[in-house]
């Protein structure tokens, strides 16, 4: 059976695991649609959360970004990881004692104001839409390569797929069917980590691997790999060439954004009781986990594979022959993800760190998905990464537009513009949203701001920058108004959003930008980065504004106090 | 609901908890894979430091504890201060 055929057998089974599901558990009322009327297990709600949260970004995109970066993008290991800590410290208890559906009810209400509501749903917006644009192009990835078409022809397909299915179900058919997903993820992410691991040092557990001696050379791996980057010309792996400062707001950004995107921390209305609500953060963060643990690994050795099979008589050698290369470049050439020029002329495939004498380019989002193809893996392993990279993209776009879609109908239709709609009328709002947000996210994929991983990342700053601050002062300052909080989002979603546009092009259009990131606008900090100082101006303003204008209302301080101890908590309702 | 005083009380020690787990979750993150790694670049491991691990793995090792201790933590304080659910 060729390679084609079992790509789609796999995959095609998989989906049909999924839709089944979704059709089984099919929503019908709005409550069930949103939230699944609070009945899920902490273990199973952390599994499906950890299927909602690793993202095409996760598991397409991020190994790739760190086997070409080496320690410089640890952030994306810490960053999104360590705001887990903060969830389950700082919000999701507090947020569930509270007990409503939504992000932008608790800041409507803790701020008395329908103002602050409206906002944050704006916040919410522009956070989850560019986080699809993320999810987007890492579906485009996906569906190109497993069906051989090129790149914006799979986005066009992926687009569609992700709009049926996250219709279809709402979160309560997403809730199981994201369990399924998480374990077809998991599966396909370290299976072919363990082969190669396998393969290159012995041990059969990734993460130790890493740190283990290579066959090839007997020396530790990363000293091998450090070895073969510097006879090409590239920088060390495991130095660090970024700045210190920028690498610390970037992990910073990262974290705070985890902890302030809606997806996630809807998540946590759901849980039965507030002691669920902390625990859950915890085994959310066992399943994610398992596959950040394993990243790293995945990383280095696909870099270090990459060099083998250009190099197969060693770095010191010359090169393969473009005519004598595998079908694992000749599949990717096809997507134009891959590309090679041959500059010199002599046949060869030279892959150098300068950017003159370099013939072979490299998207970085392919490293995931090509990865069981560089390493001559068995043809099921493949086709099983095509299903698992799917799989996280598709759980991620489903739960996004969720949130999208009740930011819009929920707080902003039925919350304040016409507060007498049907529930009829409330559920096709909800997808009209869901349509509009996938055709706009669609179009902005053709041209994305960065790989799958780095737009996602600018997501998580402007989540960082808006929406983090707000809850956190919401629950843990009494002093903190309705004018503190509106000015407070406002100042730190207006740089950050300023800021990311003068680097990434205005509203995303690509060449309309003024600065790049290799050259940035202020000090050192690249604008995946500025979300953590879009916090500190949010926190700042809200704090300044506050003081200086009317205290909290009695009855609002007393929410805070009834918010802060879990006893009385009941299941979550509506409105 | 419980008591005023009581639940001031609970809410001193959950704030005193928070802050000392976010130091720790600041030193092994932020310290020990960025700021710190210069000064652990003498403990090797595996071709690399102890930075490096900390940055790649360890990281994320100890915020798993982190969290589930909060959460045992959190549940003992519950009951101690009479707010469990």
């Amino acid at each position: 059976m060729d390679q084609f055929t079992l790509n789609l057998l796999v995959v095609g089974a998989t989906f049909a695991l999924y839709f089944g599901i979704a059709i089984w558990a099919r929503a019908g009322s709005t409550a069930e649609f949103y939230a699944a009327g609070g009945g899920v297990h902490p273990v199973l709600n952390g599994m499906a959360t950890g299927a909602d949260w690793m993202s095409a970004a996760s598991f397409i995109s991020m190994a790739g970004i760190i086997a070409f970066g080496g320690y410089d993008t640890s952030a994306y290991l810490m960053g999104w990881t360590g705001g887990y800590v903060l969830l389950a410290m700082l919000l999701a208890p507090y947020l569930r004692k509270f007990g409503k559906f939504t992000v932008p009810e608790f800041i409507g209400d803790r701020f008395y104001s329908g103002t602050a509501r409206v906002i944050a749903v704006i916040c919410l917006l522009i956070a989850s839409i560019t986080y699809v644009i993320g999810q987007m192009s890492g579906v485009g990835v996906a569906f190109s390569r497993f069906l051989e078409v090129e790149a914006s022809t799979g986005l066009f397909i992926g687009a569609a797929v992700v709009f049926a299915y996250a219709v279809l179900g709402g979160m309560k058919g997403i809730t199981y069917t994201q369990v399924a997903q998480y374990v077809v993820l998991i599966i396909a992410y370290t299976i072919p980590a363990i082969f190669i691991s396998l393969n290159l040092t012995g041990n059969p557990i990734p993460a130790l691997g890493l740190f283990a001696d290579a066959k090839s050379t007997g020396e530790p791996l990363l000293t091998t790999l450090n070895g073969m980057l510097a006879d090409l010309g590239f920088s060390s792996y495991t130095q660090q060439s970024d700045t210190t400062l920028n690498m610390f707001l970037f992990t910073l950004s990262l974290m705070i954004g985890t902890a302030g995107l809606p997806h996630v921390i809807v998540r946590f209305f759901t849980v039965p009781k507030v002691s669920d609500a902390r625990s859950s953060a915890g085994w959310a963060l066992v399943f994610i986990a398992l596959l950040y643990l394993t990243a790293p690994a995945v990383a280095a050795m696909a870099r270090i594979n990459l060099v083998n099979t250009v190099y197969p008589e060693g770095t010191t050698a010359a090169p393969l022959a473009y005519e004598a290369r595998p079908d694992w470049v000749k599949n990717w050439e096809k997507t134009g993800l891959l590309k090679f020029e041959d500059k010199n002329g002599d046949g060869l495939i030279n892959y150098v760190a300068s950017k003159d004498a370099n013939e072979l380019d490299v998207n970085r989002d392919i490293i995931t998905l090509a990865n069981p193809e560089i390493a001559d893996l068995p043809g099921w392993v493949i086709a099983l990464v095509a299903a698992g990279g799917l799989a996280a993209a598709l759980s991620t776009a489903a739960g996004l537009l969720m949130a999208i879609s009740s930011a819009v109908s929920h707080d902003l239709i039925k919350g304040q513009i016409n507060p007498g709609i049907s529930e009829k009328g409330e559920l096709l709002a909800a997808r009209v949203s869901m349509a509009v947000a996938i055709v706009l996210a669609t179009y902005l994929g053709l041209n994305p701001p960065g790989f799958a991983a780095q737009t996602v990342a600018l997501a998580f700053g402007l989540a960082a920058s808006s929406i983090f601050p707000a809850l956190m002062m919401g629950i843990f300052s009494k002093r903190v108004n309705s004018k503190g909080a509106v000015m407070g989002m406002l100042a730190g979603l207006l740089t950050t959003l300023v800021y990311i546009f003068l680097h990434k092009g205005w509203f995303f259009v690509a060449g309309t930008n003024s600065f790049t990131d290799a050259d940035p606008l202020f000090l050192s900090i690249k604008s995946t980065s500025f979300g953590a100082i879009g916090a500190m101006i949010n926190f700042a303003v809200a704090y300044f504004v506050s003081n200086a204008t009317d205290d909290v209302p009695a009855d609002v301080q007393e929410l805070v106090e009834s918010i802060r101890i879990p006893k009385g908590a009941g299941a979550a309702t509506g409105h | 609901m419980a008591d005023k005083s009581s639940s001031n009380a609970y809410w001193r020690a959950n704030i005193r908890t928070i802050q000392l787990y976010l130091v720790i979750w600041f030193v092994c993150s932020f310290g020990f894979g960025i700021l710190l790694r210069p000064m652990l670049s003498g403990i090797g491991i595996g071709g690399t430091d102890l930075g490096f691990w900390f940055a790649q793995q360890g990281s994320i090792i100890v915020f798993l504890i982190l969290i589930f201790a909060y959460a045992a933590r959190m549940n003992k304080l519950d009951k101690e201060h009479g707010v469990e659910e």
